[in-house]
């Protein structure tokens, strides 16, 4: 990431204004091109684009194909039963996606989490943000036609979900952060364990940096590809590791620290030039970061102690309004929830990182060529059921 | 719904079996052994060994094995064998198929994965059976509006290709289906075909990504084939002939490959571009177009485009080695008989192949099966450990970067000849 990598991504620009400058969308030589729902490349998402040549000119996401009503769903369950159904959304990284909820409620309901519950709970939302970014990972590679980068990350993804299976008793919807803490305390033998995978997997890492990262035909694809500008960046409302590679160190973990992350040392991951390769790599970064971060959780986890704090059969809060998030593998996850007083609650409202990225899709992909469009598409780390929710 | 039998009877299942044995048994005595009679009255048979071959002595050789040898020993002198059977067709397929199941299992293992395992019991050893069963069984889907006889003829008109350069190779010293004076021009004379055939059929089908995979299909093709020529024509340089049979021969004690590395990568690059593979795979680029020009292919289609897939890289490769790699050249291994020298009963005759095992022929064909797969398995690394490449880079190494590259080796390769290395009379030149 030294100057050679900088004068392509300016070059880029130069290039890409350039395009972007002499079309318009309405032009009979365009060709409309229906990427999805259907399409390999897609997802659960479908988004519109226009060719002029190899040039994309214009795009328009449509998501919506996976809507659920998750939110809808809430008000009609007490704050405890929307635990199992909220994960569904991103069912890789369900622990996270459940953190945020059980910090909203507990702020509304007024309950301080045991410290060892603390501790567990970072640990599975760190562990699950592995499984999440390796599965985002190894979708990237065969997007690129890398498909040596798909069989790798979907095999060790198994290191963890090994474990979470071992500590929750399921391998992806764990539904065990929970308001008050978690459902149970850690197995036995579990920290030998962990670190034992954690070691095994940073040798992984550092080949996965050899044949993906450092190929020469991938920097050629993804170096000056897609840029977002930091400004664009802020204005576009991006997060997470889109955010981080436009050189936004931004990091809702260190930013505003929730449960024990204060007591954690660890450092934001990003890069400054925010193309293609930027979003690629950022997420890699995090996930070396995150093995720093598991190592720290399992050392100053109290060695006994509760792990959830008493909770009533019905918990309610007083009625009000809260609103907190956490840095899942998408970006900043928040939960708003308005409560009546009453067992269930009025309104929840779940803003999830995938949706903000996916704003800057358009602005990205018009003026790029078809071939880049699935670097950068997902590159976007982009999770269309939870974005549809 | 299934349509099955309601009520399953095992006497009906046996009635109806001999129902069907004796509808064949009718037809074939009263309508099919006539007609074979009224062709064979017309039809002059040929003379093997001073016989007339009739059916009934082709069909001694299976109770009496001192007939079989020279039965087969004609049939081997026939053009039919070697566009059928040897240096022809039946060789390239079954190297085809190998390569596939090798592919499968070599990938597999550069992947942490397993590969093929249930078919067959050892290691998924008839994965490509079943696939081929599957093809075939399956509903071939025509898209509204497509240019239906494009659409039928192109997937034939492409293993027809792939095989009709198979027909060039040399494989061993006489054993060459058609040894023109001019083969290596008719090899590219022959992949130029392709990818017309390729923008056929996408424009055939009548869909958007068929239509932008079949024009990155025939930007790239285009692309790679200077430089594909220019490469080969430095071995042309040095061995002084077009012929293929000639370039192999020259080349008995040193490969050209020590004279002309950079041909023989840039020939090893432009390869990988002609059929496709990753990392140029972007006419079938699957995360951008569906599946390129391959998007309305379905049953046997695919599996004929699949086929011939697989024969053209059998085919490139094996043009690799007679350029690059000496041909059949390599140390004798065979013994000059087979079995124990001195006189043999009719039975050990045909186990030790008389008369028809040749030392020179068979080690020959050993060492250039052998360099043909080595150069196939180079082919297949690439899937391992490459991302797919951008059609601009793609089109920028083909014209720019390879042509330079071909062209450096073409003034080496002239130095040698005007340096008295090589050419008539050269220090090197065998023969």
């Amino acid at each position: 990431m030294a100057g050679v990598h900088e004068s392509k991504v300016d070059e880029a620009i130069e290039m890409g204004m350039q395009v972007v400058k002499e079309y318009t969308a309405d032009d009979d030589r365009l060709m409309t091109l229906s990427v999805g729902p259907q399409h390999p490349g897609s997802g659960h998402f479908r988004f519109t684009i226009k060719l002029d040549g190899d040039y994309i000119v214009y795009c328009d996401p449509d998501p919506g194909y996976v809507h659920r009503g998750e939110e809808k769903m809430c008000e009609y369950r007490n704050f405890i039963q929307n635990i199992p159904h909220l994960e569904r959304p991103v069912i890789h990284d369900s622990a996270n996606i459940t953190y945020s909820y059980s910090l909203a409620v507990e702020q509304l309901v007024g309950i301080e989490v045991p410290r060892r519950g603390q501790f567990i709970r970072a640990l599975t939302s760190e562990l699950d943000r592995q499984v999440y970014t390796l599965y985002w990972l190894a979708i990237y590679g065969i997007f690129l036609g890398h498909s040596t980068m798909f069989m790798w990350p979907t095999a060790d993804r198994e290191l963890f979900i090994d474990l979470l299976d071992s500590l929750t008793g399921a391998r992806v919807t764990h539904a065990f952060n929970i308001p008050g803490g978690v459902r149970n305390d850690v197995p036995e033998g579990f920290k030998e364990k962990t670190l034992r995978h954690i070691a095994y997997y940073e040798k992984r890492l550092k080949e996965y940096e050899d044949i993906f990262y450092n190929n020469p035909l991938l920097r050629q694809r993804t170096e000056g590809v897609g840029l977002l500008t930091k400004e664009d960046a802020i204005k576009l409302g991006v997060t997470g590791s889109v955010l981080r590679a436009s050189g936004v160190p931004f990091d809702v973990r260190k930013s505003e620290p929730y449960d024990i992350y204060n007591e954690i040392d660890f450092k934001v991951q990003y890069m400054r030039t925010g193309d293609s390769f930027a979003r690629a790599y950022v997420p890699f970064l995090d996930m070396k970061e995150s093995c720093n971060i598991m190592r720290q959780l399992l050392d100053k986890m109290p060695e006994s102690g509760e792990v959830r704090a008493k909770l009533q059969p019905n918990p309610k809060g007083p009625a009000g309004e809260t609103y907190r998030r956490v840095e899942s593998g998408r970006g900043a996850l928040g939960y708003y929830i308005v409560s009546d007083g009453t067992p269930r609650p009025y309104r929840v409202k779940i803003s999830v990182g995938s949706f903000r990225n996916i704003l800057a899709l358009p602005h990205l992909l018009v003026g790029s060529k078809l071939a880049d469009m699935p670097s950068i598409y997902w590159a976007l780390n982009y999770w269309p059921v939870e974005a549809d929710r | 719904m299934a349509s099955y039998p309601q009520e399953f009877r095992f006497g009906n299942f046996i009635a109806s079996i001999i129902w069907l044995v004796f509808w064949v048994l009718l037809i074939v005595t009263l309508v099919a052994l006539p007609l074979i009679f009224i062709i064979l009255f017309y039809v002059p048979l040929p003379l093997a060994n001073g016989e007339v071959l009739t059916p009934y002595l082709f069909l001694s050789m299976v109770v009496d094995p001192t007939r079989t040898l020279p039965i087969l020993q004609f049939f081997m002198q026939t053009d039919l064998f070697k566009i059928a059977v040897f240096p022809g067709f039946t060789y390239a397929a079954l190297i085809a198929a190998v390569t596939i199941f090798v592919e499968r299992k070599f990938l597999a293992k550069m992947q942490l994965r397993i590969g093929p395992l249930y078919a067959g019991k050892i290691e998924g050893i008839f994965q490509l059976l079943a696939d081929g069963l599957k093809l075939v069984s399956k509903e071939i889907i025509v898209p509204s509006g497509a240019d239906k006889p494009i659409f039928w003829a192109a997937p034939i008109a492409f293993v027809a290709t792939a095989a009709a350069v198979t027909a060039l190779i040399p494989v061993a010293p006489g054993w060459v289906v058609a040894d023109l004076d001019v083969g290596i021009v008719a090899v590219f004379a022959i992949l130029g075909f392709f990818p017309l055939i390729a923008l056929l059929f996408s424009w055939a089908s009548n869909s958007k990504y068929p239509f932008i995979g079949g024009l990155r299909a025939l930007h790239q093709l285009i692309a790679f084939e200077i430089p594909f020529i220019l490469s080969a024509l430095s071995a042309v340089l040095l061995a002084g002939t077009l012929n293929l049979s000639g370039i192999a021969e020259a080349q008995q004690p040193y490969w050209f490959v020590l004279f002309l590395p950079i041909s023989a990568f840039v020939f090893y690059i432009s390869s990988l571009a002609e059929v496709e593979r990753v990392p140029f795979d972007l006419p079938e680029a699957e995360s951008e177009i569906v599946a390129g020009w391959l998007t309305e292919t379905s049953g046997m289609i695919y599996g004929l485009i699949q086929l011939g897939t697989y024969i053209k890289l059998y085919a490139l490769s094996a043009i690799f080695v007679v350029l690059f790699l000496g041909g059949w050249s390599g140390p004798q291994i065979f013994p000059q008989e087979l079995g124990p020298p001195g006189e043999k009963t009719p039975l050990e005759q045909m186990l030790t192949l008389e008369g028809i095992y040749n030392p020179g022929t068979a080690n020959a064909i050993f060492w250039f099966t052998l360099k043909t797969f080595g150069v196939i398995m180079l082919m297949l690394l690439p899937r391992g450990i490459s991302p797919r490449i951008r059609i601009d880079i793609l089109l920028h190494t083909g014209w720019y970067k390879l042509i330079v590259l071909s062209f450096i080796n073409i003034f080496i390769a002239l130095a040698l000849v005007y340096g008295g290395v090589f050419g008539p009379e050269g220090i090197l030149t065998s023969g």
